[in-house]
């Protein structure tokens, strides 16, 4: 058994038994972290370098610590304190740290599709760290693997997806990844965040009421406000964002079921989580971030086998 | 085909590999038994259901372990994980290793690289049911043997288990 593609560029390009195998792998892994020692041999031949054009905290420290959990070296690159920053092409950049014998490139840049850009041009194996609004497979992949061990399986489950899907890469990564596995998903959030025609294009629902959503749903992944991506105003206000959109434990109590909050980071904390609920019993925000190392584990790992 | 054992020989086979461990610590004081994944737990399996049954007590700690992340052709091909149950500490106990054959021996290199993630054993010992005892690649030999066999490369033993195979006994193909 292996992956059917060579990159990790996104789900879209993903098979069902693809999800099936990181995701069957990823639990392997996560024992592994549970040991004295976290720490195993498989990747000790390769070299990987974390090429980082946009910020992140978790997403590289996630990354570097898999890849070092599972003994690769690692080569870390920040675009801000590199040569990038004198106008060096990103296919020149890599060319020049590929002839310094990488295997590996684990890639975040702001331009949707970067990542694809690469893998036509360079003969390393590249995982999508998030690129642009396009896609962010490796978040969805976690999230997936923290519903299935939170509610036990993927299949029939009611996913809602809450706030900012326009500019969300986590979004896109998440609906195809739910799609493909058998869930059910709805989209929620204001009409000036959620691209027109998404339900024909996603198999997926469309709720402009919050409070419908969360009351359908098993699970609701909320997103960040991404304000840095939006270059005219969608919205009046965070204020009136988080009146009309944002998930209180006020909120939470009247729905009368239980359900599990999700959020990939970083919270705006008072805009589409409060802290009542953020680090409230329902939510598994931090599972996710434990989660994300052994998921991770997995891609690489599956990915380094020729 | 060739049977190397039938059913009844393997009965009495793993019968007497657990007589074999029990011989020289007869309460398993300090001794941990890992059987490996995937097909070395059907023989740990009844093993240490022999020995649960031989022990005052009939306390046997009993683990499983996986050693796809150790072995030694990653790059060669991709073997799919099992899962590791070792939810106890390895430090200073009697490992007793537990595989159905032993072959070129790389597996059970990989599972001594692979136990030291669970601590330092003051000792470990191999338990196999087939030792194929002129192919071994790596200086490695076993402390308790079922039957040793002779074969060439291109020869095959299959272990047959009642549980996933319908019948218990082992072949040469």
């Amino acid at each position: 058994m292996k992956l059917s593609t060579k990159h990790l560029l996104g789900i879209k390009d993903l098979t069902r038994d693809d999800i099936q195998l990181i995701l069957t792998t990823a639990e392997q892994f996560k024992e592994v972290l549970q040991r004295p020692v976290k720490k195993v041999p498989s990747l000790r031949d390769i070299t990987i370098v974390n090429l980082f054009y946009e910020n992140s905290t978790r997403t590289r420290m996630s990354f570097e610590l898999a890849e070092r959990r599972l003994s690769a070296d690692v080569l870390n690159f920040a675009a801000t304190t590199s040569s990038a920053a004198k106008g060096e092409t990103l296919l020149d950049t890599v060319n020049n740290i590929l002839s310094m014998k990488v295997d590996m490139v684990v890639m975040r840049h702001s331009a949707s599709g970067a990542p694809h850009f690469l893998a036509k041009h360079i003969p390393a194996a590249i995982v999508n760290a998030g690129d642009g609004i396009n896609e962010h497979p490796t978040q969805a992949l976690l999230d997936a693997f923290s519903m299935k061990e939170k509610l036990g399986k993927l299949e029939g489950l009611k996913v809602a997806i809450i706030g900012d899907i326009m500019h969300s890469r986590v979004a896109l990564s998440n609906m195809y990844l739910l799609r493909k596995m058998g869930a059910e998903v709805t989209i929620a959030g204001p009409p000036t965040l959620i691209p027109k025609y998404i339900e024909e294009a996603l198999d997926v629902r469309v709720e402009y009421n919050l409070k419908k959503a969360l009351q359908w749903c098993d699970v609701a992944n909320v997103l960040r406000i991404q304000l840095e991506r939006q270059n005219q105003p969608l919205f009046s206000s965070l204020r009136e964002y988080n009146l009309a959109y944002g998930i209180n434990r006020r909120l939470l109590e009247s729905l009368g079921k239980e359900i599990v909050i999700m959020h990939p980071g970083p919270i705006n904390r008072g805009v589409e989580l409060d802290s009542d609920v953020a680090d409230g019993p329902f939510s598994i925000v931090l599972n996710q971030v434990e989660n994300g190392v052994a998921v991770r584990m997995a891609v690489l790992y599956l990915l380094a086998g020729e | 085909m060739k049977t190397i054992l039938s059913g009844q020989q393997l009965a009495l086979t793993v019968k007497r590999l657990a007589h074999q461990i029990l011989e020289n610590n007869a309460s398993l004081q300090d001794t941990v038994v890992i059987g490996l994944q995937p097909r070395g737990i059907f023989l740990s399996d009844r093993i240490v259901t022999e020995l649960q049954s031989l022990v005052p007590g009939g306390k046997v700690v009993y683990g499983k372990l996986d050693i796809t992340f150790y072995r030694d052709d990653v790059r060669k091909s991709l073997h799919i994980a099992n899962s590791t149950d070792i939810p106890f500490s390895l430090e200073n106990q009697h490992v007793i290793l537990i595989d159905d054959v032993l072959y070129t021996g790389r597996t059970i290199r990989a599972a001594l690289d692979a136990l030291l993630a669970f601590g330092r054993p003051s000792k470990v010992s191999l338990c196999v049911l087939i030792d194929r005892r002129f192919s071994r690649e790596l200086p490695i030999q076993p402390d308790f043997t079922g039957k040793t066999i002779d074969t060439i490369i291109s020869q095959k033993v299959k272990v047959c288990w009642k549980e996933r195979d319908e019948v218990d006994e082992v072949v040469l193909i």
